[in-house]
């Protein structure tokens, strides 16, 4: 079940517009207007990237006033920060280095 | 022994930035040394299966390290890193990026800015990396690389596995 869970955020996340849209959101929430502003594709092709990040429910629409809010769910964003595991693994991979080396200048 | 050294990696909500921080258990005089000095930079630098070597390296602000990444099949990647500012064994500030065997950009992936810090923190030392790309869409190609990177960790590790039995 959690596999399959995270390759839907891993699909999601996929798509370079997909992965721009969560960073601006990161920032604020934004209109659909407003965050269709930063791309040179339609509103609709961004509202469409949109809808597959609310689906697996990064995003989410709230109603304020007359105007809808897309908003960034940081609780489901835990599970994006693994696009960042193999960052992380790449740094502990070389710490792991650096402790041993550590070690030896220790003493010496 | 139990690690209990974390490596701790945040987003700026800027969305163009990095920071990764990490305990060493040693003083901070010799880290310095391991982050500055291409022999022993040469010793951990690269994530395995890759290998550092130094073709050049001069510490200085204006000065810059040059070092070939070899994968275990021998294919050489160039990289340098430029230096911008010093402050002996507090901080420094660097530009990394992949270039060729003249120290030429290759323009193959973002530049990272570098700002390393130094901190006693017990009888040990923290490390404060805190990497910034020109925009959001450099940092997420990293991390594309990363990605890439991490797999070819991976395959390197099982090849050394299998190579035991």
């Amino acid at each position: 079940m959690v596999m399959i869970a995270r390759r839907d955020v891993f699909q999601a996340i996929a798509d370079p517009t997909r992965r721009t849209i969560l960073s601006l959101l990161l920032a604020q929430a934004m209109t659909p207007n407003a965050l269709a502003e930063h791309f040179n594709s339609s509103r609709q092709a961004v509202s469409k990237h949109v809808s597959v990040l609310a689906d697996c429910g990064l995003v989410r629409q709230e109603q304020s006033g007359r105007e809808i809010y897309y908003h960034l769910n940081t609780q489901k964003m835990k599970e994006i920060d693994a696009w960042l595991e193999p960052f992380r693994k790449l740094w502990e991979g070389r710490f792991g280095q650096l402790d041993t080396l550590l070690d030896k200048l220790k003493k010496q | 022994m139990i690690n209990t050294l974390e490596t701790k990696i945040t987003r700026d909500p800027s969305g163009k930035k990095l920071i990764v921080t990490r305990e060493f258990n040693a003083p901070l005089e010799k880290v310095w040394r391991a982050w500055t000095e291409s022999s022993l930079l040469d010793e951990w630098w690269a994530p395995r299966p890759y290998k550092t070597e130094t073709k050049s390296m001069d510490f200085k602000t204006g000065g810059r390290w040059l070092y070939v990444m070899v994968s275990p099949q021998g294919e050489q990647h160039f990289c340098k890193v430029s230096f911008k500012s010093i402050e002996p064994q507090k901080s420094f500030t660097a530009v990394d990026s992949f270039c060729d065997e003249n120290g030429n950009d290759s323009g193959i992936a973002p530049s990272m800015h570098w700002y390393t810090r130094f901190q006693t923190a017990g009888d040990g030392t923290l490390v404060t990396v805190e990497v910034s790309f020109d925009s959001a869409a450099d940092l997420e190609k990293i991390v594309e690389m990363g990605f890439q990177q991490g797999f070819t960790m991976a395959h390197g590790n099982l090849d050394e596995l299998l190579a035991k039995y």
